[in-house]
C-alpha cells in the first residue's frame, strides 16, 4: 500500500506536484521538500503566527495544515510576496521603519500584513493591530511594526 | 501510512465515516494538528474543510439560523446575518484566536472537542443551540446541553458526522452579552468566559440563559443563577443573589492558566455585571 498522497498545489504562482504523507504539516513540506525556508517555525501550536502563509488568499498557520489539505489550493509564502526584484510594500516599509529585530517573526508578519492591507486598506491603526494580533514578536514591542504596516497601507491607498 | 479522502458531498462523507470510523475527521486542524509532527499519524484523514454543504450560514423561515459545522469563524465574522441575529456568537468568534485561527477554526471543531474552555460553547448553551448529526442511517438533533456529557465527552457516534448547528428563533428583545477574560484579547485560552442572554418583561427578567467556560469539567450552564434571576427586577440585590447562586453551583480548579479562587471571583463578577447591564436596560 502506498505511503503517500499526490497533491497538486500552486505555490507562489508555480504549480507543484508532490507526493506527500498527508498528515505531514504544510510547514514541513514547504521548508524540507520545497526548500522555502523563509517560513519559520515558532511554537508549532498555532499561537505565534511565525509560520503564517496564505492559502487561497487567507492567512493560516502552516503548522496546523495537513499537507493533504492543500491539494488544488494556492499557497503564498513570504518568498511569493515580492514581484521579482521589487519588494512588496510591507517589506519595504518594515525595512524603512525598522519593524524587525531578530527576524524570526518577520516573514509571518509580512505575509499577514500583506493580507491585512489588501483586505482593509482603510483600516485604522487599532484595526491593523487586531488583524495582526495572531503574530507574536518578542523583540520590537510592536510599535515599529504597526508604523510600518500603517505606512504600507497608506502607500496602497495612494 | 495515512489514507486521505476529501469527499465532494455530505452523502459521500457519511459513507466514508461509516466505512472508516477509526479515521480522524479533519476540518481546519487548529486542534487536531497541534504538534502533528510529534503525533503518530492517524490511519486516515476524512477532510471536510470547505465542503460547501457544511459551510453555509442560512436563516430559516421561522427565524432559526443554521451554521454549517465546517464554517470557519471568519465566515461568521463577515456574515451580516450572524452580526444581526447572533451578536453573542459574533462577539465570541472575534475573540477566537486571531485571523489565522479564525480562517480555519470551525464551530464543529469546537463542539467535537468540547473542551471546557472552547469559546463558542457557552454561546451554544446561552442560545439553546442544537447540533445536527448525520449518519448513513439518517439525521438527529441534539441540544448542546445534552451533547457534551463530561470532560471532552460527547454523544457523537463513531459513524456520525456533525453537519450543522441550529440556533432556534430567539425571543423578541433578547439581550446578548459575551465576555471573555484571558491574558490578552487575541490568541489566549480563556481563564473564564461567559455567554449570557435574557429578556425583560415589564422590568423583570423573563427568559434567561447563562453559559460559562472554564469553570467546570465541561461548558457549564448556570441553572442556579438562572433560577435566582428569573422573575426578578435586576439591581444590586439581584446581582448579589447571582453571585451567591453561582458560588453554590461551580467549583473551578487551579491550573496553568488561573486559580480556582480567581476563576470563581471573576465568574461572579461577570454574572453580577450582566445583571447590572440588565438593570440599565430596564431603567
Amino acid at each position: 500500500m502506498k505511503k503517500t498522497t499526490r497533491v497538486r498545489v500552486e505555490v507562489n504562482g508555480e504549480v507543484r506536484v508532490l507526493d506527500v504523507q498527508p498528515f505531514r504539516r504544510l510547514l514541513d513540506v514547504l521548508r524540507d521538500e520545497l526548500r522555502l525556508t523563509g517560513t519559520k517555525e515558532g511554537c508549532g501550536e498555532g499561537e505565534c503566527g511565525a509560520c503564517t502563509v496564505l492559502i487561497d488568499g487567507e492567512p493560516v498557520c502552516s503548522c496546523l495544515v495537513a499537507a493533504g489539505q492543500v491539494d488544488g489550493r494556492t499557497v503564498t509564502t513570504v518568498e511569493g510576496l515580492a514581484n521579482g526584484e521589487l519588494m512588496h510594500d510591507v517589506q519595504t516599509a518594515l525595512i524603512e521603519h525598522g519593524g524587525t529585530q531578530c527576524g524570526i517573526c518577520t516573514p509571518g508578519i509580512a505575509v499577514c500584513a500583506a493580507w491585512a492591507i489588501e483586505r482593509e486598506p482603510d483600516a485604522s491603526r487599532e484595526r491593523l493591530r487586531e488583524l495582526l494580533a495572531g503574530n507574536i514578536c518578542r523583540c520590537t514591542g510592536y510599535q515599529l511594526i504597526v508604523d510600518a504596516v500603517a505606512d504600507a497601507a497608506r502607500r496602497r491607498r495612494s | 501510512m495515512t489514507a486521505y479522502l476529501r469527499p465532494g458531498s455530505v452523502e459521500l462523507a457519511l459513507a466514508a465515516r461509516a466505512q472508516h470510523p477509526d479515521w480522524i475527521v479533519l476540518a481546519g486542524g487548529t486542534d487536531l494538528m497541534v504538534a502533528a509532527d510529534k503525533q503518530d499519524p492517524p490511519p486516515g484523514i476524512l477532510d471536510i474543510f470547505g465542503l460547501p454543504e457544511l459551510t453555509s450560514i442560512e436563516e430559516e423561515a421561522d427565524g432559526a439560523v443554521i451554521i454549517g459545522a465546517a464554517a470557519p469563524y471568519a465566515s461568521m465574522l463577515t456574515s451580516e446575518l450572524v452580526a444581526r441575529e447572533l451578536p453573542l456568537l459574533h462577539a465570541a468568534a472575534r475573540e477566537v484566536g486571531a485571523a489565522q485561527i479564525q480562517a480555519r477554526g470551525t464551530l464543529g471543531g469546537n463542539i467535537g472537542t468540547s473542551s471546557p474552555v472552547g469559546d463558542s460553547l457557552p454561546v451554544l448553551l446561552a442560545l439553546d443551540a442544537e447540533i445536527v448529526l448525520g449518519s448513513t442511517g439518517g439525521r438527529r438533533w441534539v441540544p448542546y446541553r445534552d451533547f457534551c456529557t463530561g470532560y471532552r465527552a460527547t454523544v457523537l457516534g463513531p459513524d456520525e458526522l456533525m453537519l450543522a448547528v441550529r440556533f432556534p428563533p430567539r425571543p423578541a428583545g433578547l439581550i446578548q452579552v459575551w465576555r471573555k477574560v484571558g491574558t490578552r484579547r487575541a490568541q489566549s485560552i480563556s481563564k473564564v468566559a461567559m455567554a449570557a442572554a435574557a429578556t425583560l418583561d415589564d422590568g423583570r427578567i423573563a427568559h434567561v440563559r447563562i453559559g460559562l467556560g472554564a469553570v467546570a469539567d465541561r461548558p457549564f450552564r448556570a441553572r442556579g443563577v438562572e433560577a435566582a434571576l428569573a422573575g426578578q427586577v435586576p439591581g444590586e440585590a439581584v446581582a448579589e443573589a447571582a453571585r451567591r447562586a453561582l458560588a453554590a453551583e461551580i467549583a473551578p480548579i487551579d491550573d496553568v492558566r488561573s486559580t480556582a479562587d480567581y476563576r470563581l471571583g471573576v465568574a461572579q463578577n461577570l454574572v453580577a455585571r450582566f445583571v447590572m447591564r440588565l438593570a440599565e436596560q430596564s431603567a
